[in-house]
C-alpha cells in the first residue's frame, strides 16, 4: 500500500490497524537468478536497482541476522560527496544526488537533510588540505567552500573558536549540499520497495559456504538450506574476507571496530554536521535531541562489535574543548560496528577471478553515504558482468596495477 | 580495550602498543615476483575471524616488537612468542 496523506486519513478511522507489513518474511527458494549476501543498505539497494534498473526480480537477498542490523544501522549517517580523486568524487556525487530524490523514489521518508557539512582545520597543513581538496571538488562540479572561524561561529555558535585551546579552529570547509538520513528509513525504504518488485529478503539465514565449480559459482550453503545461484553479489561489510574466503579468494581488507555514541536528549543546539579529522571528534545532531558523535576505529584486527574505552575517552577530551557546553551531558549510549578497511580508504566494488562472483566492500568507515549509488552500480555489473563507468576504478585489480584511489584524506577520520 | 602480557614488561594496557598487524608475511624476491604475488604482499591479508598471528610494538613501555597471537572475536590471547619465532602449532 502506498504510503500517501490518502491512505494515511483511510487509515486512521481504523485505528492504523490495517496498514500491511512492509516485507514479507518467504522461506528460501531452491534456486534464484541472483543471491546477495548481506542485507545491509547496499546489499538492498543492490537488489532494488536490480529490478527496478535491470527487471531481474528472482534475487534473494540472505541476512546471516536481521536486516539493516550491521553497520547500516550503526553509523552516524553523515552522507557528502566532498573527496578529492575524480573516481571517488564522481561515485559519490552519484549517490549524493540519488539520495536527494530517494524519499520519493521510495515512497519511503528517509529523511534526508542536507544541513551542511563542515570540516574543520586546525593548523596549516589542514587548511591547504581542505583548499586542495576545495579545489579538485569544483573542478568536479561538486560545492566545497571554505569557511572562516567566525563564520562557522555563526553556524554553529557551540563551537569554541578561542584561539588559546590546545588545537584552535583556524577554518574549516564545507559542503553545503551535504547532511545525513535516517539509517534505519534507508534499509527500511529499500527492503519494502525490493520486496514489492518480487525480491525475498531472508533473514537469520547465514552463508556459511559458497559452492564454485570450474571456476564458477553454483550456489551457497546457508543455515537455512543450500540455494542455487549463478550469480552472487557479496556485500557483507566487516565479514568481506569471511565471505571471500568461501569462494577461495583473499582480499586486501582488514576488519575494525568503529564506535560512536550518542547524548541525552537536549533542544536544538546545532543543525549542522561538524567534523575534525586532527582531533578525531564529529558531531550532529538528531531529530530526537540526542547529539550524534562518532569516534575512531580501535587500532587492531576486530570482529567483536565492543570497542575500547579509550578511543571513546580520546574522542570526548577533543569534543569537550571543542564543544564546552556538552561536557556535562551523559553518554545514553555507546556502540560499534566492524568495519572493512581497504589500505586506499575506497571501496572495492569488482569482478573477482571466480565467475559469476561479485564483491562489494572496502567502504570502511565511510560507506553509509553511498549506499543508493554502491547498490546501483553493484546492480550494473551483476547485471551485465562488467562494471559501470564509475566503479570501474574500483576493481579488485588496481591493487596489482598500482592504480590505488587514495582517499585518506576524505574517508580515514571523517566518515 | 586489552591487556597486553608484554614479555619484558608484564601485562599492560593496549593503548599502550601499537599492532603492526598481520604477523609472518614472507617478503618475495622482487626480481622475479609476478605483480600478482607482489599485490598479495603488498596488501592481501588473511584478516580471519577467529585466531589471528600478529606483531605488536610497546610503544609507550620498553619499545620491543613481540609476538602475539589472539582471538579477533573475543580478544583473548592464545600465545605471545618473541619476534624471531615462528607461529606456534598448537595456536592454529
Ligand atoms: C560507528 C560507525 C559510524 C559510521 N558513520 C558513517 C557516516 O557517518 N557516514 C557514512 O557514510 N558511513 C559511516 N559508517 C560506515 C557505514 O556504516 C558503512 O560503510 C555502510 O553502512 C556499509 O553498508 P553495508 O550495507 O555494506 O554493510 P552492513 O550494513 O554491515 O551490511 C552487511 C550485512 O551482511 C551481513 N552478513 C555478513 N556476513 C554474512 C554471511 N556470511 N551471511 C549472511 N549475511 C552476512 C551482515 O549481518 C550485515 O547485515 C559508519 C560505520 C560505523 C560502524
Ligand atoms: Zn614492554
Amino acid at each position: 500500500m502506498k504510503y500517501s496523506l490518502w491512505n494515511l486519513l483511510r487509515q486512521a478511522p481504523r485505528g492504523h490497524r490495517d496498514w500491511p507489513q512492509a516485507w514479507r518474511n518467504p522461506e528460501p527458494k531452491e534456486s534464484y537468478d541472483v543471491i546477495i549476501i548481506g542485507a545491509g543498505g547496499h546489499g538492498l539497494a543492490t537488489a532494488y536497482y536490480l529490478a527496478k534498473e535491470h527487471g531481474i526480480t528472482r534475487t534473494a537477498v540472505l541476512e546471516k541476522g536481521w536486516l539493516g542490523g550491521g553497520n547500516t544501522g550503526r553509523n552516524t549517517t553523515i552522507v557528502r560527496s566532498n573527496y578529492l580523486w575524480d573516481e571517488s568524487a564522481h561515485l559519490y556525487e552519484h549517490s549524493l544526488r540519488l539520495f536527494e530524490t530517494l524519499s520519493q523514489d521510495l515512497n519511503f521518508n528517509v529523511m534526508f537533510s542536507p544541513r551542511g557539512v563542515i570540516n574543520l582545520a586546525h593548523n596549516e597543513h589542514d587548511l591547504k588540505e581542505l583548499r586542495r581538496r576545495g579545489h579538485a571538488c569544483r573542478l568536479n562540479g561538486i560545492d566545497y567552500e571554505m569557511v572562516t572561524p567566525r563564520e562557522i561561529k555563526e553556524i554553529a555558535p557551540i563551537i569554541n573558536i578561542s584561539r588559546s585551546i590546545r588545537y584552535p579552529v583556524l577554518g574549516g570547509a564545507m559542503q553545503r549540499r551535504a547532511g545525513n538520513a535516517r539509517h534505519d528509513a534507508v534499509a527500511w525504504g529499500l527492503a519494502r520497495r525490493a520486496d514489492e518488485f518480487g525480491v525475498d529478503i531472508i533473514q537469520n539465514c547465514e552463508v556459511t559456504g559458497i559452492d564454485v565449480r570450474d571456476g564458477r559459482v553454483t550456489g551457497v550453503q546457508t543455515t537455512r538450506g543450500a540455494i542455487r545461484a549463478n550469480r552472487i553479489g557479496a556485500v557483507p561489510a566487516g565479514h568481506a574476507s569471511v565471505v571471500a574466503s568461501m569462494a577461495g579468494l583473499r582480499l586486501p581488507v582488514e576488519s575494525h571496530t568503529l564506535q560512536a555514541m550518542v547524548t541525552e536528549p537536549v533542544k536544538p543546539v546545532i543543525d549542522t554536521v561538524i567534523m575534525s579529522n586532527t582531533v578525531h571528534v564529529y558531531i550532529s545532531q538528531s531529530d530526537k535531541g540526542e547529539l550524534v558523535l562518532g569516534a575512531g576505529i580501535d587500532g587492531y584486527n576486530s570482529y567483536s562489535q565492543k570497542g575500547g574505552i579509550n578511543v571513546i575517552e580520546h574522542q570526548l577530551e577533543g569534543l569537550c574543548e571543542l564543544y564546552p557546553i556538552v561536557s556535562r551531558l551523559k553518554i545514553m549510549r555507546a556502540w560499534g560496528g566492524i568495519v572493512d578497511i581497504a589500505p586506499d580508504a575506497s571501496p572495492i566494488i569488482s569482478k573477482t577471478p571466480v565467475e559469476g562472483f561479485y564483491i562489494n566492500c572496502g567502504w570502511g568507515t565511510g560507506g553509509f553515504k553511498a549506499t543508493p549509488g554502491s547498490g546501483w552500480v553493484f546492480a550494473h555489473t551483476i547485471a551485465q558482468d562488467r562494471p559501470h563507468r564509475l566503479n570501474e576504478a574500483f576493481s579488485l585489480g588496481r591493487f596489482e596495477s598500482g592504480l590505488l584511489i587514495d582517499e585518506h584524506g576524505a574517508a580515514a577520520v571523517a566518515h | 580495550m586489552m591487556l597486553i602480557p608484554c614479555p619484558w614488561c608484564g601485562d599492560r594496557l593496549d593503548a599502550e602498543f601499537t599492532c603492526g598487524g598481520e604477523a609472518h608475511i614472507v617478503r618475495p624476491d622482487p626480481a622475479t615476483a609476478s605483480d600478482a604475488e607482489w599485490a598479495d604482499y603488498l596488501f592481501m591479508r588473511k584478516n580471519p575471524k577467529g585466531v589471528h598471528h600478529e606483531r605488536w610494538f610497546h610503544a609507550h613501555g620498553c619499545r620491543r616488537w613481540f609476538h602475539i597471537t589472539r582471538d579477533t572475536v573475543n580478544h583473548r590471547i592464545l600465545a605471545v612468542y618473541a619476534i624471531t619465532d615462528s607461529a606456534p602449532e598448537a595456536a592454529g
